[in-house]
């Protein structure tokens, strides 16, 4: 699955059938070019990870909205004015120091977009797909996650419209850090649940 | 279906390749187009999200490993659109010219709407529906089906048994609804121990939660 794209390159096969589709939709009076570019603006450059950051890092400093965001995800994340397609039915889940979730859509590619974003591309491809739901232990540590023995993995696959959203424990040394600056570290692989929550000096060395 | 896109458990797909989150969201210009259009095409209602995951899941197993996503939705997307009459094998061809489209449908999507539409997203719930067959501390086994449909009960919970921990309430129904019903009925989260779904080679202690329909379980005693 190659990546990459050089702009002096002819137009793959792929790229060229895309505009051969997109044409033909736009000449048909179905698509509207504009609001394609809408759409991309709209999950290029607003909706993301840093999303999520906030609703995490408030969780973290606000207990009656951690509590709320545990009864009904969807509505907490509105607050935020973080809602939408692919977060209608938002649950969320909390690491402790017993239990460590992570997140899967073995049959396509769920996830949280309102408060996520787009999936990265290893969350969408077959290694991760097979494997989180069989070897989760052995998945997180690739990503450089160790769980202990005694604290027990939860894997959520995602095979309804349900979208599960992890909320990262607080790293230790964080106490009177501001929500802003707590957001930071909430990395979008915390909210899958395949890292920890940065700390404060990786923090800063990214 | 017992396709390749129901992938949980299998062996030999190699390391995961991890990207850095600070990197791009889109991996090439047509990408962006794909996402898009799949998106704009919504608010036309002339295809349900059901319909369009199972249009994905026939693509030629072959070509589906050896495809990145966006490309699954590339093919998804031309099959669907064909399927439902809006475009043509001839038309992408250019074998003949766009043709009047004479399927009804809603009006497009204006630019204007993105982030209304995209803001609000759908509703999945419904008020009436079958009667719930189970209640949460139900001991419950996935069915041993395996429809030539779309099914959204993975391969490796059927014939398990797991515990329903939380009722989510009438919801549409996807496997129906890929194939013209809603069929509205329960969905619960089922908690499947690891050692249940992967006898020694699962870990003790460690559990899989899957959502699954009613009609995706069976009483287990």
């Amino acid at each position: 699955m190659g990546h990459n794209h050089k702009h002096s390159e002819p137009l793959s096969d792929t790229a060229l059938r895309v505009k051969t589709l997109e044409s033909l939709l736009v000449e048909k009076g179905l698509v509207d070019p504009a609001t394609l570019d809408a759409l991309v603006d709209r999950y290029e450059n607003k909706v993301g990870p840093r999303n999520g950051a906030a609703v995490i890092a408030k969780a973290w400093c606000d207990p009656d909205y951690k509590a709320r965001l545990l009864a009904d995800g969807s509505a907490a994340i509105a607050e935020l004015d973080h809602a939408g397609a692919q977060g209608e039915e938002l649950v969320a889940k909390e690491n402790t120091d017993g239990v460590h979730n992570v997140v899967v859509c073995t049959l396509c590619s769920c996830y949280p977009w309102p408060v996520l974003g787009l999936p990265p591309v290893w969350y969408k491809s077959a290694p991760y797909r097979s494997r989180v739901v069989r070897e989760p232990r052995k998945v997180l540590e690739e990503f450089g996650t160790t769980i202990a023995p005694e604290v027990e993995v939860r894997v959520w696959d995602s095979t309804a419209e349900t979208r599960y959203l992890v909320i990262p424990q607080r790293p230790e040394g964080t106490e009177g850090m501001s929500e802003q600056e707590l957001s930071d570290l909430v990395s979008r692989d915390s909210m899958i649940g395949v890292s920890r929550a940065l700390v404060p000096n990786d923090a800063e060395a990214k | 279906m017992d396709g390749v896109h129901d992938m949980g458990g299998m062996h030999g797909m190699g390391p995961i390749e991890m990207e850095d989150e600070n990197g791009p969201k889109f991996h090439a210009d047509w990408e962006k187009r794909v996402f898009a259009i799949n998106n704009a095409i919504g608010p036309l209602k002339v295809r349900n999200i059901d319909e369009s995951r199972h249009a994905r899941e026939r693509m030629k197993p072959s070509e589906y490993m050896a495809s990145s996503y966006y490309q699954i939705w590339l093919d998804g997307l031309v099959r669907i659109l064909s399927e439902k009459g809006l475009i043509s094998d001839a038309e992408m061809t250019g074998a003949i010219a766009a043709q009047p489209v004479t399927v009804a449908h809603n009006p497009l999507l204006p630019p204007e709407a993105v982030e209304i539409v995209m803001g609000k997203g759908a509703t999945y719930t419904r008020e009436g529906g079958k009667a719930a067959s189970f209640k949460v501390g139900d001991k419950v086994r996935g069915r041993n089906i395996h429809p030539s449909g779309h099914t959204r009960l993975p391969r490796y919970a059927r014939g398990k048994t797991g515990e329903v921990v939380t009722d989510y309430g009438l919801h549409v129904f996807a496997d129906a609804n890929a194939h013209g019903s809603e069929d509205a009925q329960h969905l619960y989260n089922v908690r499947f121990s690891s050692v249940e779904l992967w006898g020694a080679d699962g870990t003790d202690g460690d559990f899989i939660y899957i959502d699954l329909w009613d009609d995706h379980l069976e009483a287990a005693l």
